[in-house]
């Protein structure tokens, strides 16, 4: 025996250990596979031997030859007999090895179960500590359900605390493999979050911050206990996993992100790693913390400072955190453009990229235009294939996101030599075909030029595009046989299959167009020549290996062959050739889908008619603040008929707008804000939404619509006749037959909103009316919704008395039109949010009917109108055109060319109880005085076709431009103090509503806002588009009250306190 | 964290740790891509990649690159301090550690990164207290060694 030991020991002196192989393979770089092999042979020669020693030397052997990328789980039992070693020096071998060679579907771990369980119950604290490495690699679920309850006494009753800081940590790969022991471990891991030793503590918060990645919700219990040691422990790896865990808490539990924003705060501030920092960040980014906008500001500045400082590491992360914070609060973000624009001049590949990244978000209508030139710059500039492509395709991307929304100029867009026009630009905007047209064909000329070059970037591309334009537009083409000749070159054989197709494809157009031109004239030759042309060149492409280019090339060469032969025979074939690719292609909306006729029965927009809502709106809410209007509005009877008609009527308003293409539609979002907003009436607003593209005049009809819109006309109709019927016989039977639709169209108006206008020129009985919405607002920004009015226009030239009665009707539903102006429709956009009443006027007889202005604060130049024009008499409408009377302050802007007294003609017209909105811009120059302009609108009735005109007025009050802006009362009394502002100031008698009505009805018809209130005294402030600071303090005794103002513009605040006054007057 | 490599400029591997159970050839498969990834990087770049659905974390020190597989949520500045930490941990324990060091004595640094590491998460960020394991382990093993020799080639008696 003892002999057998010491001839063990002397062959081992013999063997190779671990320097050895290592030294050996260093030697032998020329023949490494055969060395190894043969070294392989050696082991398994070792492995043989009894002595564990030689096993053991084998064995690391192995598991450097292992990491080599050779196979050795031929070895696998071998290394668990050395794991089973009593010695330390063997068994920490033979552990590695397992560590590093096993997994799952190694047979031989079941063998280790009972030998890990001995090491773990060792009284050698190093032996559990390589058993417990070991199972954390290769850990099974069966042996976590057996080794778990070890585990667990090791936890807990483990006597060194490194141990039980080990087998803390190991738990957590116990429970994903084994879910079950979970639940009875987890008091236990809870215990050890409170652990004296910190180690020990830092382990359990690692293992629940992880357990709590995967599934939150069963950890928020923990969050106290966790918020205690994260404002306690100045560990930086504890406090980045507590941050991390509470990441993955706050989306169930909102409140803890209030709470927790303010240690979070105070970690970004005063901490100097920036492991933390990140972290930090990434959590206030990732949570639900978002609604504290000012740690987002805190968070983009220390982002700044990380994207800005020299190391490399920093900056990419920053940009990362960027992009993040960019999904949710893009207006943060694009503060920084300068700072994203200077990363593209980074050494790094990677934070270019991160930078493009993040300027495909940026970009909006106004930068865009810059942001790509500068893009383009760098094209120039950079190396690196790979880079340059990325940067090509971010060019392209951000051109063309959501559907080319953010383009305005189309012509600089292609000219870009780079940017591909997929066919959809040019269909859509047809105004810059021939342009375009004249731009590809350009560029299909050099196309020699980048062929070469930018075979591999998506260049090419971009010829596809050309081809295709050229090809269906080619009648804009100044040369198409040239073009031709240029898109038949040899060359663009090189080019990818599908452009070549396409390539194929257009050339048949092209060449149809040329032969019409070339038919034209007397010489015959020529078109045969061209015909050769195309004979000659084509077989290039016949022969394409690209089947789809195959076979276009030989269907059209065979093609031309054919009309070769008959040209020889003189016929004149162009006409017939062109009538191939007859027909234009017209331009469908990426919302196309919803113009597409609801199924009957199917109501869409049921829950808008729900009456109840209606009546609440309009009684209760107005109750409350006008309890003295109250009674005028109470005609039980007519109430009913006219919310059932005013129903009616909407919903056919809304289908007609939903069918409309030129109508634009209000955003779901801002329509729930207007159904929640309390006491909002429910008029039709409408809400110009610009993620659609803004209309094109001209754009074709299609035809579907057309019809649909007659069908449901006729409906209408026939429905409406049935109505009239019914009611004349109820109570207007006395009416003659010829006065039919001048009573049915007064049914038709709802007296809640809308007002009758007494006229006396027209000779017959008809009825139109106008809905007229105003809204300023800057073009091309979001508009808000704002109320409309409704103005009628009524013939009864023959009923003096019955006009005189009629006006006072429409003094009580001005009235009534008044009270819904309380109501105060606002636009879930940003900046705009502000109503306020102007009056619009007809020229003859009385004052007709109140509107709403929008302002915007950042612009105070220019207004939008918006119109709504409603046809309510049953005849067609047509050349209605718009026209005002230009002021100095205020005009009317007209497309170029056209003289100051032109009008605009309004883009539609409207069959019988349609209506349509339209809009105006306007330029203001001067807000400091309220303004009134005239207008016209004239148009002509198709039945009768006379020329038709009706005057009314606009009026622009001071309020108008006013916007409600929050002010905290310390800001607003620096304000007072500055000196800056001059006083005014006026007192209303006999006001008899309580205050808080008071300042509500200031608050809705000025725009102002409280900014502090005690007792029957209040401060309040609105700021005008132009920027001027308007502060009020109202102060009420009795009746009286009284109002100083104070604002940087005297003349403003003058003519907003009158405005003031007569709102009040008027109560 | 889900493994750790450590590889050569020439792309030879020379240290593995799989903290997730894979297959040989999964790992094969993983170690070549990664590998060819960050040797194609320029030196001027940042230490941070995506690859897959994982973060690379990596850095190089002289003539090797250390480099660690993240999931999406976790720290990239932290595994960088852990890549720091046990770079320290090596030269400490080796005394300026080089390429060479690490050949000869994997199992050394294998044992090193166990006692840092365990199952991927930092089990003791003190670096002393690391050193004071491994040297005690060390000497255990030192211990046991001697105790064969002196039974098979001092003790003449028990021939």
């Amino acid at each position: 025996m003892a002999l057998k030991i010491v001839k063990g020991s002397i062959d081992r002196m013999f063997d190779k250990n671990l320097q050895d192989l290592v030294r050996g393979i260093r030697n032998h770089k020329e023949d490494e596979a055969k060395y190894i092999s043969t070294c392989i042979d050696e082991i398994k020669q070792e492995l043989k031997q009894d002595n564990i020693a030689v096993k053991a030397n084998a064995v690391c052997k192995l598991t450097y030859l292992q990491m080599l990328g050779y196979d050795v789980s031929w070895a696998a039992f071998n290394i668990v007999e050395v794991m089973s070693s009593s010695k330390f020096t063997y068994k920490r071998i033979g552990y590695l090895a397992a560590s590093q060679c096993f997994h799952e579907s190694t047979d031989v771990i079941m063998l280790t179960t009972n030998q890990i369980r001995k090491d773990l119950s060792s009284p050698n604290q190093y032996d559990t500590g390589v058993a417990l490495t070991g199972l954390s690699c290769f850990v099974t679920p069966d042996l976590a359900r057996d080794l778990a309850n070890d585990i667990m006494t090791l936890v807990s009753h483990g006597d060194c605390v490194k141990r039980k800081r080990c087998s803390v940590l190991i738990m957590y790969k116990v429970f994903l493999k084994y879910p079950e022991s979970l639940r009875p471990a987890f008091p236990r891991l809870k215990e050890k979050l409170e652990d004296p030793d910190p180690g020990v503590q830092s382990a359990a918060v690692n293992v629940i911050c992880e357990l709590a990645r995967r599934n939150p919700k069963n950890y928020l219990s923990l969050a106290p206990l966790f918020f205690k040691l994260m404002t306690s422990s100045t560990n930086n790896w504890v406090l980045i996993k507590i941050i991390k865990l509470f990441g993955a808490l706050t989306p169930l539990e909102p409140r803890l992100g209030k709470k927790l924003i303010e240690p979070l705060t105070n970690l970004i501030h005063s901490t100097s790693a920036m492991s933390l920092l990140y972290e930090c960040v990434n959590t206030v980014i990732a949570g639900q913390y978002c609604s504290s906008v000012g740690s987002v500001v805190l968070c983009v500045q220390k982002l700044r400072i990380l994207i800005e400082d020299s190391d490399q590491n920093l900056k990419y992360l920053g940009l990362l955190a960027m992009s993040k914070i960019l999904k949710t609060h893009p207006k943060s973000v694009q503060s920084h453009k300068d700072l994203i624009l200077q990363c593209l001049d980074d050494k790094d590949e990677s934070i270019r990229l991160r930078a493009l990244d993040l300027l495909y978000g940026m970009v909006s209508k106004k930068n865009l235009m810059e942001i790509v030139k500068k893009l383009m710059l760098h094209v120039d500039k950079a190396e690196g294939t790979t880079y340059r492509d990325e940067l090509l395709t971010k060019i392209i991307d951000i051109c063309s996101q959501s559907n080319y929304q953010y383009i305005t100029n189309f012509e600089w867009s292609v000219s870009q030599p780079v940017t591909p026009h997929p066919p959809g630009i040019s269909v859509s905007w047809w105004t810059i075909r021939v342009f375009a047209v004249a731009q590809m064909a350009t560029l299909l000329d050099n196309a020699h030029l980048l062929t070469g070059s930018m075979q591999r970037n998506g260049i090419c591309e971009v010829l596809y595009a050309a081809a295709w334009i050229c090809g269906e537009f080619s009648e804009h083409l100044e040369n198409p046989l040239q073009t031709l000749e240029a898109m038949l070159r040899p060359k663009v054989a090189t080019l990818p299959g599908h452009i070549q197709a396409v390539y194929v494809q257009n050339a048949a157009k092209l060449f149809a167009t040329v032969l019409k031109s070339q038919e034209g004239n007397t010489d015959s030759t020529t078109a045969q020549e061209t015909s050769q042309l195309m004979i000659d060149r084509l077989p290039l492409f016949v022969q394409s290996a690209n089947l789809e280019v195959q076979e276009r090339a030989s269907c059209i060469l065979q093609l031309v062959k054919y009309i070769q032969k008959l040209q020889q025979k003189d016929v004149e074939v162009a006409e017939e050739v062109i009538a191939l690719f007859a027909g234009e292609l017209n331009p469908v909306a990426p919302k196309a889908q919803k113009k597409v006729p609801v199924p009957e029965g199917l109501d869409l927009d049921a829950w808008i008619n729900e009456p109840p809502s209606e009546s609440e709106s309009e009684d209760e809410q107005p109750k409350a603040i006008f309890a003295k209007e109250e009674p005028k509005h109470s005609r039980p009877r007519h109430t009913e008929v006219d919310e059932k008609e005013l129903a009616r009527r909407r919903e056919a308003r809304k289908q007609e707008q939903a069918n409309n293409p030129f109508y634009i539609k209000a955003s779901p979002s801002s329509q729930k804000v207007y159904q929640d907003a309390p006491g909002v009436e429910h008029i039709p607003v409408v809400q110009i939404d610009l993620s659609v593209p803004l209309k094109v005049p001209g754009l074709p009809m299609s035809d579907q619509y057309v019809k649909l819109e007659e069908e449901r006309r006729q409906k209408e109709r026939a429905e409406k006749k049935k109505k009239e019927k019914k009611k004349r016989k109820e109570k207007r039977s006395g009416r003659g037959k010829k006065h039919d639709s001048g009573p049915e169209s007064e049914e038709d108006i709802t007296p809640a909103h809308m007002v009758d206008i007494v006229t006396e020129e027209m000779p017959e009985v008809r009825c139109v009316s106008l809905q007229i919405q105003f809204s300023t607002s800057r073009i091309f920004n979001e508009l808000s919704p704002s109320s409309f009015w409704v103005f009628n226009e009524k013939k009864s030239s023959k009923h003096k008395k019955k006009k005189q009665k009629k006006e006072k009707e429409e003094k009580e539903k001005k009235k009534k039109k008044k009270k819904h102006h309380h109501h105060h429709h606002h636009s879930d956009g940003g900046g705009e949010e502000s109503v306020q009443n102007g009056t619009v006027e007809e020229e003859e007889p009385l004052p007709v009917s109140v509107y709403d202005i929008q302002g915007n604060l950042q612009d105070g130049s220019q207004v939008v109108v918006s119109v709504i024009f409603e046809n309510k008499c049953d005849s067609f409408l047509k050349s209605m055109e718009f026209n005002v009377l230009d002021s100095l302050n205020s005009k009317l802007q007209r497309p170029e060319g056209s003289g100051p007294h032109d009008g605009l003609t309004v883009p539609f017209q409207l069959p019988p109880g349609v209506s349509n909105e339209a809009r105006f811009v306007f330029t203001v120059q001067s807000i400091v005085m309220p303004q009134k302009l005239k207008g016209t609108l004239t148009f002509i009735v198709k039945d009768s076709s006379t020329h038709e005109k009706l005057d009314f007025k606009l009026h622009f009050t001071c309020t108008s431009y006013l916007i409600t802006t929050p002010c905290y009362s310390d800001a607003f009394a620096k304000l007072l103090e500055s000196g800056d502002l001059k006083g005014s100031s006026v007192r209303l008698e006999g006001v008899n509503m309580p205050f808080h009505h008071l300042l509500a009805r200031i608050c809705f018809h000025h725009h102002f806002s409280v900014v502090e209130r005690i007792d029957s005294c209040a401060s309040m402030y609105s700021r005008s588009i132009q920027g001027h600071h308007v502060c009020l303090l109202v102060k009420t005794s009795g009746q009286t009250v009284s109002i100083d103002a104070k604002c940087d513009e005297p003349t403003l605040l003058g003519n907003v306190l009158d405005e003031i006054k007569q709102t009040f007057s008027q109560c | 964290m889900q493994f750790m490599l450590l590889f050569s400029r020439q792309g030879k591997l020379r240290l593995q740790k799989w903290y997730v159970p894979l297959s040989d050839k999964e790992k094969k498969k993983i170690t070549r891509e990664l590998v060819q990834t960050v040797l194609a990087r320029k030196p001027k770049m940042c230490s941070f990649l995506e690859w897959r659905d994982l973060k690379i974390v990596y850095k190089r020190y002289a003539s090797l690159y250390f480099c660690c597989a993240i999931e999406d949520q976790d720290n990239e500045l932290i595994t960088l301090e852990i890549i720091h930490r046990y770079v320290e941990l090596l030269d400490k324990y080796f005394g300026s550690v080089c390429e060479l060091d690490i050949i000869f004595n994997f199992e050394k640094a294998y044992f090193i990164l166990d006692e840092f590491l365990l199952g991927g998460e930092a089990q003791e960020t003190s670096k002393k207290n690391v050193l004071k394991a491994i040297e005690q382990a060390d000497l255990l093993q030192e211990v046991s060694n001697t105790g064969l020799h002196p039974e098979s080639f001092v003790n003449p008696s028990c021939v």
